[in-house]
């Protein structure tokens, strides 16, 4: 089922990043062989221009990753009406096994280019350019996961089979076909919510740590990143067990993409966007941590990796606030 | 932060300068850019609302539908053949339908001749839809004859026009009496063309077909909600192979603005290398094209979508109208609601915008790392 | 203030037309004086004056700024210091048709995000300061060829550079207007910043504004005064 326009569209914007980043590919692994910070040769001045193109391709990259899981998201939930028993874009995406694989994918990718657009900050900070052979090498190690999460995409694609009226007569899908699962797994709320308020906390408590000791502290930076990767799992797992039920009102209505819908006023935004952004920041102070002892980068890294806790600590308070507030305005009781 | 801000504003400020300085160089792919925008949301925009007229449509049509098969061809209703159903749980409303096609020579066009469940019109008069008020230049109490398929002549009188609001389907109605319409087409008595089923649980549906195939093996069932996820697929496939058509359009576009990008005026070198030797960073070129990149692109789509726009909902999509409407080039005319789409505003912006940026990526770049002494060098 | 010591400087490197342009170049330049390259065309001035200038690196050699090795440093760092620490005037003039006399003097500074009633105020004393207030808002190119030389020196100006490189200044100027240009040089000479120019104008290096003069023949000193 490759001939819809939104899938096209986001089969074009994965080949995009893809042959981007296959392209650059030689070039990466040149300037690994052949870079010389102190020598003063055209070539090596060549090599130094290119980490511009370098980081401004990942930006492209990272931008098209992050519309992407939107319109996936987006798209999911429109197809919706296409598959028998498929309420919205989780049943889309459960239709067969490389739906979730394929966001999920998309996801990790957005945030593994932020990392490595941390990483490229600090270095590009520091005037002998320290990490450039390590940032390529990242940058080669990423190829492969997108071009994976391309792959699973498109597997996704092509295995969907829209349930319609084929032949000439009217026929009864939902006789032969195996059910799809129309609602996501939860977990019951009082645990979810222990872990969603719990994850958020322990992520704001350990970001202020970290900022407030002006990010010096490497221990701090790590278990900050390790915080917001499992604050960003248990805030997802929230939503679906809980948070999601209060914006809809509804006791058996879990799923994390419909609170993104016109009918419940794109209220998912205002979860999404600073869960996104602080895991991304609290992520970006953790990948930096490596290489705070390296001479040139002993004053870049404290200050970006506080900046960066700052932004997380806020937008993982600002995740849990909006979520509670979501739920004392609605009229839904689930617990007593 | 708010230094971010105010060095992007200066590179704003510069951008629309150059922008302005340069307007011929750049009006050509602004207008090529804003064409594509314009024809692909064209498309869009139009498949849309057929899709949303469609659902509109069968909206009020009934969840089931009976058709009886001979030989694997659609075949009339027998007399007797509406007990055979007898009753069945969650059934609200069983009716017997009268409807047919009708080719009128003089318009050249397809009628839909139909007896309403209620309500008909009395012996001898016909209520008619806006296409035919329109092409016929009929009015209320006009009279009007049609040949039919027998050959005799049959003369009605216009008792009303219908409303236009939903026109794909009741454009071309012409709603009559069960007795003059068995007296037009030489109807059978007692014969039916199907048999619509009203159910009010959604969940009921299914088992309602299931047990009216199991009751009648002759009959075939057709359930509204597969009919609606037929439309969609159609439409979004039709869509998609038209896009997909375009995509040509859309690599020549690359092409272009790769060009447009990578060949740049000397004037514009001469630009670039003194911006550098005074102190511009290859970054802040960069992001200065980037800017100029974004102005240019958000121009054309908005430009470019606002007139898609006009043109399907105020003219009609005169363009495209016979690729993608396929069944209604028999249409005589009919009028679409507006209505925008996310979706298809974000699909419209991957399919434009994205592969601009990628096209232009390299030779901004190239710009962007001229030796700051080539303006000493000479 | 600024060292140079055994500077190379290589073109084409590694191809069939490869050419040093130049060769071994050990050179101080005096803080808060003015110093003067001369030589003929193709003698390494300039590109002497764009290592200096942080507009281009050396292929061998260091350059010390102040006592801090500059030499080894990426393109980005290089671009910070120059916008800082130097402003340059060129021979061409090099300004940006199209734009307002102002708009082309505070263009070196929207990359350091200062606010730009700042940028226009500093601009606008300079401009008085150069007697060319009245024409702030004209286009450059309808500026006469003295008046594009004072917004050009305006622009180098509005950081604040603590020196201010020149190429060939004198070239596109008839004597009056040259002499003009020394009159300016002197009084930028007397607000204590360091200068550094090429020339082969006799009304440039004999005046005595100019207190060092260095001769450059093939990429190489030959004279030292």
């Amino acid at each position: 089922m490759l001939f819809q326009p939104a899938i096209i569209a986001l089969l074009l914007a994965s080949t995009l990043c893809v042959l981007a980043l296959v392209g650059s590919a030689p070039f990466a692994v040149d300037v690994i062989r052949r870079w010389d910070i102190r020598s003063g040769s055209e070539r090596q001045l060549q090599l130094e221009r290119r980490t511009y193109l370098f980081s401004t391709l990942l930006t492209l990259v990272l931008v098209l990753q992050l519309a992407a899981v939107l319109l996936f998201v987006f798209n999911a939930e429109k197809m919706s009406g296409m598959f028998v028993g498929a309420m919205c874009a989780v049943g889309t995406l459960n239709v067969n096994a490389f739906g979730f694989p394929a966001l999920n994918g998309k996801i990790a990718v957005f945030f593994l280019a932020a990392m490595w657009l941390a990483i490229n900050h600090v270095d590009s900070r520091a005037r002998d350019y320290p990490l450039v052979r390590i940032k390529y090498g990242l940058l080669l190690a990423l190829a492969p996961l997108l071009a994976g999460s391309a792959w699973a995409e498109l597997q996704y694609f092509l295995d969907l089979k829209a349930d319609v009226i084929t032949s000439c007569c009217g026929s009864l899908f939902s006789e032969g076909s195996p059910t799809i699962a129309a609602e996501a797994s939860a977990l019951p709320p009082i645990p979810a919510m222990w872990l969603f308020y719990g994850s958020l906390g322990a992520a704001v408590v350990l970001a202020a740590v970290h900022g407030l000791g002006g990010g010096r502290q490497r221990w701090s930076g790590y278990l900050l990143a390790l915080a917001s990767g499992v604050a960003f799992v248990a805030t997802i797992a929230g939503i679906l067990a809980f948070v999601s039920l209060y914006i809809y009102e509804h006791p058996h209505h879990h799923c994390p993409f419909c609170i993104l819908k016109p009918e419940y006023n794109y209220q998912g935004y205002w979860l999404y966007v600073p869960l996104f952004g602080a895991t991304a920041a609290g992520l970006a102070a953790g990948a930096v941590q490596p290489f705070a002892r390296i001479a040139s980068l002993r004053e870049v890294i404290p200050e970006f990796s506080r900046r960066m806790a700052a932004i997380a600590a806020n937008g993982f308070f600002l995740t849990a606030a909006i979520a509670s507030f979501m739920i004392w305005q609605s009229r839904l009781i689930l617990l007593e | 932060m708010k230094l971010w801000i105010e060095k992007q504003r200066y590179l704003i400020d510069f951008t629309l300068a150059s922008l302005a300085r340069r307007k011929a160089r750049n009006i050509g792919l602004l207008l090529v850019y804003t064409l594509l925008v314009f024809m692909l949301a064209s498309v869009t925009l139009y498949t849309h609302a057929l899709r949303q007229e469609a659902a509109r449509v069968l909206v009020a049509s009934p969840e089931v539908v009976v058709q009886r098969m001979v030989a694997g061809r659609h075949d009339l209703i027998p007399p007797g053949y509406m007990e055979k159903i007898g009753r069945i749980r969650g059934v609200q409303t069983r009716t017997a339908r009268l409807w047919g096609y009708y080719y009128d020579a003089v318009t050249k066009a397809n009628y839909t001749f139909m007896v309403p469940a209620e309500d008909a019109p009395a012996k001898g008069e016909i209520v008619v839809g806006p296409a035919l008020e329109r092409s016929r230049g009929l009015a209320a109490n006009n009279g009007i004859s049609f040949r039919s398929y027998s050959g005799k002549l049959h003369t009605f009188i216009v008792a009303a026009v219908l409303p236009q609001a939903t026109e794909l389907v009741s454009a071309d109605l012409v709603l009559m009496s069960e007795e003059s319409f068995r007296a037009f087409f030489d109807y059978p008595v007692g014969h039916y063309t199907d048999i619509a089923l009203t159910v009010a649980n959604p969940q009921e549906v299914k088992n309602v077909a299931l047990k009216l195939s199991a009751a009648l093996p002759d009959a075939r069932p057709i359930l509204r909600d597969e009919v609606l996820r037929t439309y969609a697929a159609i439409f979004d496939w039709r869509e998609g192979i038209v896009l997909a058509l375009f995509s040509a359009a859309i690599l020549a576009f690359g092409i272009l603005a790769w060009e447009k990008a990578s060949g740049l005026s000397a004037e514009e070198k001469r630009e670039i290398g003194i911006l550098k030797a005074i102190g511009w960073e290859t970054g802040d070129v960069i992001k200065m094209k980037f800017w100029e990149g974004m102005l240019i692109s958000l121009t054309a789509f908005l430009v470019g979508f606002v007139a898609a726009y006009v043109h399907v909902f105020h003219f009609a999509a005169s363009m495209f109208e016979p690729v993608l409407k396929g069944w209604a080039v028999l249409y005589p005319h009919f009028q679409l609601t507006p209505h925008i789409d996310g979706v298809q505003v974000a699909t419209l912006f991957f399919f434009t915008v994205f592969p601009y940026a990628a096209a232009v990526l390299v030779p901004i770049w190239k710009a962007a790392i001229t030796d700051p002494d080539s303006v000493m060098r000479g | 203030m600024i060292e140079l010591s055994g500077i190379r400087k290589a073109f084409n490197q590694g191809r069939d037309n490869e050419y040093w342009a130049l060769d071994g170049i050990d050179l101080r330049i005096a803080a808060n004086q003015v110093t003067a390259l001369r030589g003929p065309s193709g003698s390494g001035k300039t590109t002497l004056l764009t290592i200096v200038g942080c507009l281009s690196r050396p292929t061998e050699g260091r350059v010390r700024l102040k006592g801090g090795d500059i030499s080894g440093l990426p393109e980005r760092f290089l671009t910070e210091i120059r916008r800082q620490r130097f402003g340059f005037i060129f021979q061409q003039f090099n300004l940006i048709k199209g734009l307002t006399a102002l708009d082309n003097i505070i263009l070196p500074g929207y990359p350091t995000g200062r606010p730009r009633h700042e940028l226009l105020a500093r601009a606008e004393e300079l401009l008085v300061g150069l007697k060319l207030g009245h024409r702030r808002d004209a286009k450059v190119e309808w500026l006469s060829g003295g008046e594009q030389q004072r917004v050009a020196i305006c622009r180098a100006l509005i950081n604040d550079p603590e020196l201010v490189i020149a190429d060939e200044p004198t070239a596109n100027l008839d004597s009056h207007l040259a002499g003009e240009f020394m009159g300016i040089l002197e009084s930028l000479a007397g607000q204590g910043r360091t200068i550094l120019l090429t020339s082969h104008d006799p009304l440039v290096v004999e005046s005595n504004v100019v207190q060092n003069v260095v001769d450059m023949r093939d990429g190489k000193l030959i004279q030292h005064r």
